[in-house]
């Protein structure tokens, strides 16, 4: 008789639903001379000079552990860096800790601060480990939907209206993957005064801050009262292009801090170090490699809006991050059926909506992360795919 | 910087359809804007970049470290004109340090670049010496590294 292996899988493990992304992964990964606009990535390779820091410190044998904390000297640059460009101060000993990557400071947090049980509201569509990462931790996600007429921006009146008893805290992610809604002071001022009116902690993942086009990025974590009850989520994979180094890092109250770092230290026990040196390096001197990513970035994203919008698709232009996530309600189908076909029929990979929770519906996520020939050549082909699909008449009248 | 000549320095195609498609401006528009940088001489010409050692043309390259007398009314720059205005002359800079020129000439072979250095550079009057250092080997080129690297691309095609 042959083991059931499934038995041992833990019940909210085997209820938890696979990633929308990974099946479709598996679809584009048999395509491989498709122009993908589905990386969740930057396009740009890491800056010499950081890759060489790393090259660097693995040629003087820095190949150790660190403290559980990160390298005291990545923890100051971080201080500094956090409290010159979009937060509070935080104390290098005991106020940051450095993690591999953003994904594992979501993780360790809501393990730190949930019982059995305990809610959590997150705005959606948004990345696609928040509502797992609850329910891993052992907690209730509870979704509260974003506009496409507001670009989907913050709204506040909707995490008020959602608001249970239970509630524990609120997940934030401005500017958002995948959406590029952002969060401007006057809706952050209202959030946090619902979050300090219901006692909620606030985890807050602003992975994309550095690529805000409009306005200023505003951490919640800087609005007074608000550095107590906010975990600020923070790295260095997008805006310097070093996703692949799986570096991150989280900066709270003291308490908070430590309680995350219990469970880093006995899963994890430091970031990689070869990471954390080239995080230095990146955050010394790599101002001029965001900022030069960044122009490019802008100008790919008005490139791509104005296609869409001219293609049919209805498209907000995204206030932040490197994502367009234009509507094809125009085309009659589904954002599945829209990039299965899409990507059968003209071989460009789009991500459906729906990957993102159910609040993405009608609506793909389009990274302009690529370059302007693959982005050139991969709208002019959605441009014919959408002509095939759409009767000119029925264009017409959209 | 105009968003055209931006966009040209970041290595776009120099062609005015494709740049205004980009800029989401009109084809003439971008026209205009590339009469005016070259009129203005913002933008001084077209030069595509070559590997060097795939187009086996056979040229010699050298660079040429020349001390110069400056001259009471006008300092190098009579000189170095002078010497800019050679057909062999490829490039020519003002330095600073132990020499005063920095001069890139190309040859179709090593006799003629010797030549070029021999009889012409540094007979001018007012050069007063030169140092001759033949390149070997390109590595990189205008910001194209020319060694192949077997950088192994292999990023997810979808990701989160």
């Amino acid at each position: 008789m042959s083991l059931d292996h499934e038995s041992f899988v833990a019940r909210h493990v085997k209820d938890l639903p696979r990633s929308g992304i990974r099946d479709f992964f598996a679809v584009v990964s048999e395509m491989p001379q498709a122009i993908s606009l589905g990386i969740g990535e930057p396009d740009f390779v890491t800056p010499w000079h950081v890759r060489e820091a790393a090259i660097f410190a693995l040629e003087k044998g820095r190949t150790s552990y660190t403290d559980n904390r990160g390298l005291l000297r990545l923890r100051r640059e971080i201080s500094k860096y956090v409290a010159d460009f979009f937060g509070p101060e935080y104390d290098p000993s005991s106020e940051i800790l450095v993690t591999v990557g953003v994904s594992e400071a979501i993780d360790v947090a809501l393990r730190a601060i949930l019982n059995p049980g305990d809610k959590v509201l997150y705005h959606e569509p948004c990345y696609v480990s928040y509502a797992p990462s609850v329910t891993l931790a052992l907690g209730e996600a509870i979704p509260v939907g974003t506009k496409p007429e507001d670009g989907f921006a913050l709204d506040p009146a909707a995490f008020e209206a959602a608001w249970e008893p239970g509630c524990k805290a609120l997940l934030l992610n401005f500017p958002t993957n995948p959406t590029g809604g952002t969060a401007n002071r006057e809706k952050l001022e209202r959030l946090a005064r619902f979050a300090i009116d219901k006692n909620l902690l606030v985890i807050s993942d602003e992975i994309y801050c550095e690529l805000t086009y409009e306005g200023e990025h505003v951490g919640i974590a800087s609005l007074p009262g608000m550095k107590e009850r906010t975990l600020l989520l923070h790295g260095f994979s997008k805006a310097f292009a070093m996703t692949g180094f799986r570096i991150g890092y989280a900066c709270g109250p003291a308490v908070l801090i430590e309680a995350m770092m219990k469970i880093h230290q006995y899963c994890m026990m430091c970031a990689p170090i070869l990471s954390q040196e080239a995080a230095i390096e990146a955050l010394v001197n790599g101002a001029d490699d965001v900022a030069r990513m960044k122009e490019q970035y802008h100008r790919r994203r008005d490139f791509i809006v104005r296609r869409f919008n001219e293609i049919g698709l209805s498209c907000h232009s995204p206030r932040g991050s490197f994502y367009a996530f234009p509507s094809i309600l125009s085309t009659g189908l589904s954002d599945t059926d829209f990039a299965h076909r899409l990507l059968r029929e003209a071989e460009v990979a789009v991500v459906p909506g729906t990957a993102f929770g159910e609040h993405g519906a009608n609506h793909v996520r389009a990274s302009f992360s690529p370059s302007y020939e693959n982005l050139v050549e991969a709208t002019d082909r959605i441009a014919r795919f959408r002509d095939d699909i759409v009767p000119e008449d029925a264009a017409a009248a959209v | 910087m105009s968003d055209v000549l931006t966009l040209l320095l970041e290595g776009a195609k120099p062609c005015a359809d494709h740049l205004a498609n980009v800029l989401g401006k009109e084809k003439a528009e971008v026209e205009a804007e590339l009469r005016r940088l070259e009129e203005d001489k913002s933008l001084l010409g077209w030069l595509p970049v070559f590997n060097p050692e795939k187009v086996e043309d056979g040229r010699v390259r050298a660079v040429i470290e020349v001390k110069i007398s400056p001259e009471r009314e006008g300092g190098f720059d009579r000189l170095a004109m002078r010497i800019a205005r050679f057909e062999e002359v490829e490039s020519c800079y003002l330095m600073s340090g132990g020499y005063d020129l920095l001069v890139f000439v190309t040859g179709k072979n090593l006799r003629k670049v010797a030549a070029f250095v021999s009889e012409r550079l540094a007979t001018i009057e007012g050069v007063l010496s030169t140092s001759t250092h033949f390149l070997l080997r390109p590595y990189k080129e205008q910001r194209h590294l020319l060694v192949d690297e077997t950088e192994v691309v292999d990023k997810l095609p979808v990701s989160p």
